[in-house]
């Protein structure tokens, strides 16, 4: 079946979809997007996490099929969406030219993918896209989280290198970071 | 294998019954995994994801009536008041992700006996409104679970909506397991006092093939309380009570030994956690009680 979806600001459309697909391996075989990772399938470890319509969801239960006219944002869209601009790669050509960017590039990164990188929030990366998303949705929603805020919106992404104090610092950094700039 | 988009519920009825084999599909978190590890294939998929009225819920008399695709984020926001045991159950399913996609509807339709909405809707008093083409009918919660993930849906059914029973007294929910989030429940424990009728009910999950109540220790514990006048003076029912109260909880169960669990294990946890939400639930009773009393 053919799905119509926006991914990352940007109208996208693909064929030949199968029926029992996840909306994970549309995103990353279909529309070349790796960000959102493959990892346990059921839910339970939160790498592939994306917002649909603006919520945070695991793309490994969601139907591509459900996903038909609906808006999707994964890790590869955060900087552009906080800079104001169109997406970043969105195709499987253009994605296949990406290039990482060295942290000092002239294109900002968003803030919580900064204070991820300042914090030393990152090991193995893995798990990196799906906390990003997790924590940049929280920071949205409550700008000056508590610890125990911290905790449950990031409860659903396994971490298995850093323990996880990184990671709360990183959060805490962004959050202090964005209410100075007001 | 075929996608079914029906966006209107009429579609959805007639969708099912057209193909009475095939599996709705709502946030995904059941059917998915399913689907995924190659467990499931089946010939259509039921997309109820664009059927708009699924997705809300609505105050009706003495019930709060949930769509059947209203996420437990939903309940966990905007239904604390009035279904106390239903949030707390909603607060302890999986992951924020998850929770955001995840229904009463679902968990009702898979009729897993872990599911977590299960206790609470045993307690709280519940209806699950099922329709077809042939009509709508409500289901009796009690009558609801028929073996391990079976429930008394008919094959051209869907569920519509789950009706629950708004709290008059104080609702607990708890559920033992190895960490607060993405945890299966080993076993789970429900308690609702029903200070308008002067009764209790409870609901057990993950202890038996189904979600069940411990109808001899709600008998018990209701005698106990009318003959203490418990409920005229907020005052708790003797320790002796509470203790057998428990021991009747745990002994309703029918566990078994798995993975998560001994069936010791989890008939002693339901004595535990049945003591303690009955501590919990009749604490904040007795407040409310000598509050109305001060104010009167």
């Amino acid at each position: 079946m053919r799905v119509n979806l926006v991914v990352n600001g940007r109208r996208q459309e693909a064929d030949d979809v199968w029926e029992g697909e996840s909306l994970l391996f549309l995103l990353r075989e279909r529309l070349g997007l790796p960000g959102a990772k493959n990892a346990c399938e059921q839910g339970e470890c939160g790498s592939c996490t994306v917002r649909l319509d603006g919520v945070p969801v695991c793309a490994c239960l969601v139907a591509a099929g459900q996903a038909e006219g609906r808006e999707v944002l994964t890790v590869e869209g955060l900087a552009a969406r906080h800079a104001g601009t169109p997406g970043a790669p969105t195709g499987a050509e253009e994605a296949a030219r990406w290039r990482a960017r060295p942290a000092d590039s002239a294109a900002p990164l968003a803030p919580v993918q900064q204070a991820f990188l300042d914090a030393g929030a990152v090991q193995c990366g893995f798990c990196t896209p799906g906390l990003l998303v997790a924590a940049d949705e929280l920071l949205e929603r409550e700008p000056s989280p508590s610890d125990a805020d911290i905790r449950e919106a990031l409860s659903g992404n396994l971490c298995r290198c850093t323990g996880y104090e990184k990671i709360m610092d990183a959060v805490r950094l962004a959050a202090a970071r964005q209410s100075e700039a007001g | 294998m075929e996608f079914l988009r029906p966006t209107s519920w009429s579609e959805a009825l007639a969708a099912k019954a057209a193909h009475p084999e095939a599996v709705p599909l709502a946030g995904g978190t059941d059917v998915m995994v399913q689907l995924n590890f190659d467990h499931l294939r089946p010939a259509h998929l039921l997309d109820l994801g664009r059927v708009a009225e699924l997705g809300t819920h609505e105050r009706d008399g003495a019930q709060v009536r949930i769509g059947a695709s209203v996420p437990y984020t939903t309940l966990i926001e905007e239904l604390r008041e009035e279904l106390p045991a239903l949030a707390l159950a909603a607060h302890t399913v999986a992951s924020p992700q998850i929770r955001n996609r995840g229904s009463v509807g679902g968990n009702l339709g898979t009729a897993s006996p872990a599911g977590d909405a299960h206790p609470a809707l045993l307690a709280a008093g519940a209806e699950v409104e099922a329709e077809s083409v042939r009509g709508r009918r409500r289901i009796p919660i009690d009558d609801f679970y028929t073996g391990v993930k079976r429930n008394a849906l008919a094959p051209d059914e869907l569920i519509r909506a789950v009706r629950v029973d708004r709290a008059t007294g104080p609702q607990q929910f708890a559920k033992v397991g190895t960490r607060n989030a993405m945890v299966i429940a080993v076993c789970a424990f429900s308690l609702a006092l029903h200070p308008d009728r002067r009764s209790v009910r409870t609901g057990i999950g993950s202890a038996a093939p189904t979600p069940v109540r411990a109808g001899a220790a709600e008998d018990f514990l209701t005698a106990v309380l009318d003959e203490h006048r418990c409920w005229e003076t907020g005052r708790p029912p003797p320790p002796s009570a509470a203790a057998r109260f428990a021991q009747l909880c745990a002994e309703a169960c029918r566990p078994i030994d798995d993975v998560r669990g001994t069936a010791d294990y989890r008939r002693h946890a339901v004595a535990v956690l049945a003591r303690r939400t009955l501590h919990w639930t009749w604490t904040s009773y007795g407040e409310r009680a000598r509050s109305t009393e001060g104010a009167a």
